[in-house]
């Protein structure tokens, strides 16, 4: 390979690792405060397709990415009215929330299959930084979502660590009785993170229909969202190793990619699995280095009865 | 400012027991039938027309009960990892090795008497399933890794290793370019019983949630795993060995997830071909919730569920889409779920300060 494929690569990767991105970043605001949301792919599928339908209804794909937040939201609440109200399984209820999630947005999609739009978004170069070599075009040279997908990350690596908000958060993931005992309402806080976390997995759907595909195809996140519950453990619930890990992720899937169209003799099939495969080692590697589930929110996947603290 | 607030039950009733998942079934059906007048179809002859299309006729259920066995297996298969709390979402992928490996002998040795063949088709199954389910047991076991996103990345894996099979090393060179294994020799056909589809699978299945019953209740391994589900903690202080019961559950979890591969080539398809699980491994989740992981309410649920698939395929004919399926399958676990906390609390409505 020679350098300008490198570039290429690296480029693919950022492309291909933002829908990771915001998935896993929704993730890891929703289990910080202790809800554990496996309907990731679920609330992205009913994203990818709302925003898709409302971008071709409505011709304006801002309608469109406004409405795949909303449906990852509303996705987001059913978990956590489940899930903190009623205190209910959050592994089964995360599990429904996938299978309900692939089966409104097959429904609803069925119309859509097939159908072509444009490319909503522009690459936007961003002056002087786009010009440095390598780094310009890799970081550079994206467009608008990409570019939100980034500071976004940082945004909640701010909030999480440097504000009041994000030390209200981490306690009540971390301990919510204490957090109850000062007057934090835990109840708020997990619907909070778990609504928003709904949004951002909406946006990730949104990504793949209207910037990446752009199309709608049923089952399109083809197990993205489970690849960013994987993240958010390979990031160790902090935002900052969450982008490094999706692009990471973004590059493997960018290089299976090129891989196949340059004829490689691997089998497609094999390149399909690498992927997962990675993603199996990286969860091994990383558990076993931090021995056991180290930088996991204590409280996760724990409801919250204030009678039994 | 009023608020919701549970409160705990004195005593759990029988009543609701039953009247939960039945009232979690019917409100599914109510919410499926929003999504179905949106997109303008009419529920009540949807509904209608799903029913007929799974109990209308000798064939009709004939066909559910072929599509309920690998959910009743699967789902009892499953459910044992539940009651341990092992999240074990990797059946389909166990199907899929199951089904690989059943399939390997039975086009390499389809000469021998189907006496042998057969239970070796079935260890093969039951072994492949085994150690797909074994992977991420043993995982859990040593290292704490998380069980979930293994199973479910192991599932990806296996489909794709089916497909290369079927569209490379062990296409038939007669399929005319289709993605099939050639057909097994007539010694690896489970029999079926009567003039339908249902073959032996269904005895199989009922066989393993009579030992399922026995186990749970009546050995002490069935004992170690209820502690266990309930507290490792405790478990450990009463000297049982976790690691070991963690090994031996999800090997088996796994293994008869296998066997439902095997069973739906052999009594089926009678040749590898992808799609051999249309999602059974996932279904089979929901059948086990709702089954609350009983054996017996598990065969009930799975029959139920196979219902539902086959009047899903019937609703195609007439263009709804079979993710009506799906919606339904997710609304009953939310349902189901947000019931089952009625089971344990009441909700009433307070005011702020008397929170």
């Amino acid at each position: 390979m020679d350098s300008a494929a490198i570039v290429a690569l690296l480029t693919a990767a950022v492309v291909v690792g933002t829908p990771l991105l915001y998935a896993a970043m929704g993730e890891l605001l929703t289990e910080r405060s202790g809800i554990l949301n496996l309907g990731v792919e679920g609330m992205m599928l009913v994203g990818a397709v709302l925003g898709f339908m409302i971008t071709v209804n409505t011709g304006n794909y801002w309608y469109g990415i406004l409405a795949a937040m909303f449906g990852g939201g509303m996705m987001a609440a059913i978990h956590a009215f489940i899930s903190v109200t009623l205190r209910g399984n959050q592994v089964v209820s995360g599990l429904a929330l996938t299978i309900f999630g692939t089966g409104v947005s097959g429904f609803m999609g069925k119309p859509y299959q097939g159908v072509n739009i444009s490319m909503p978004f522009d690459i936007i170069n961003i002056p002087v930084l786009s010009k440095i070599p390598v780094l310009g075009p890799v970081f550079f040279s994206h467009n608008i979502l990409v570019y939100a997908s980034i500071l976004i990350a940082l945004v909640l690596w701010y909030i999480l660590y440097r504000t009041r908000w994000g030390l209200t958060i981490r306690s009540v993931g971390e301990n919510p009785a204490a957090a109850d005992a000062v007057g934090i309402s835990v109840s708020r806080v997990r619907y909070l993170c778990t609504i928003t976390g709904g949004i951002l997995a909406g946006l990730a759907g949104a990504y793949l229909s209207l910037a990446y595909a752009p199309s709608w195809q049923e089952n399109m996140t083809a197990g993205r969202g489970w690849i960013a519950v994987a993240l958010v453990i390979f990031a160790l619930w902090n935002p900052l190793r969450a982008i490094l890990g999706s692009y990471l992720f973004g590059g493997v899937e960018a290089l299976t990619f090129r891989l196949q169209a340059t004829g490689v003799t691997i089998s497609p099939f094999f390149l399909s699995m690498f992927p997962y495969i990675l993603t199996v080692l990286v969860l091994v590697i990383v558990t076993i280095r931090l021995r056991q589930e180290a930088g996991a929110p204590t409280a996760l996947a724990t409801p919250y009865d204030r009678e039994e603290r | 400012m009023p608020g919701l607030k549970l409160i705990k039950r004195e005593n759990e009733s029988i009543l609701p027991k039953i009247l939960v998942p039945l009232l979690a079934i019917i409100l599914a059906f109510l919410s499926g039938a929003i999504f179905l007048s949106i997109s303008g179809f009419n529920p009540g002859e949807t509904y209608i027309k799903m029913f007929t299309g799974a109990f209308g006729s000798t064939y009709a259920l004939a066909e559910t009960i072929v599509k309920a066995i690998p959910l009743m297996l699967a789902g009892l298969a499953v459910s044992l990892a539940f009651r341990m709390k092992l999240w074990n979402i990797g059946a389909e992928g166990q199907i899929y090795m199951g089904a690989f490996a059943a399939s390997g002998l039975a086009l390499s040795f389809g000469n021998l008497s189907p006496w042998f063949l057969l239970p070796l088709m079935m260890l093969a199954g039951f072994t492949a399933g085994g150690i797909w389910g074994l992977i991420p047991g043993a995982l859990r076991a040593f290292w704490e890794v998380n069980e979930t996103i293994i199973t479910l990345m192991l599932n990806y894996i296996a489909i794709f290793w089916v497909d290369f099979l079927v569209f490379g090393p062990w296409k038939d060179p007669e399929s005319l370019g289709f993605p099939l294994t050639p057909r097994f020799s007539p010694n690896a056909y489970l029999p079926a019983l009567g003039d339908t589809r249902v073959h032996m699978g269904l005895l199989i299945a009922i066989a393993i949630a009579v030992l399922f019953f026995l186990l749970i209740k009546y050995t002490r391994w069935g004992y170690e795993i209820r502690v266990i589900g309930e507290s490792r903690a405790a478990a450990h202080y009463a000297g049982m060995d976790v690691i070991k019961n963690i090994l031996l559950v999800m090997a088996i979890s796994g293994g008869i997830a296998g066997l439902a591969g095997m069973i739906e080539v052999s009594g089926i398809t009678h040749r590898l071909q992808p799609g051999i699980s249309p999602g059974y491994g996932y279904t089979a989740i929901i059948v086990a919730w709702l089954g609350r992981l009983d054996p017996f309410a598990i065969i009930v649920v799975a029959f139920l569920f196979g219902a539902l698939l086959i009047g899903g395929f019937n609703l195609q004919s007439y263009a709804v889409p079979f993710s009506i399926v799906l919606i339904l399958q997710g609304a009953v676990l939310f349902f189901l779920l947000a019931g089952e906390i009625f089971m344990k609390y009441r909700l009433s409505v307070v005011r702020k300060e008397d929170q």
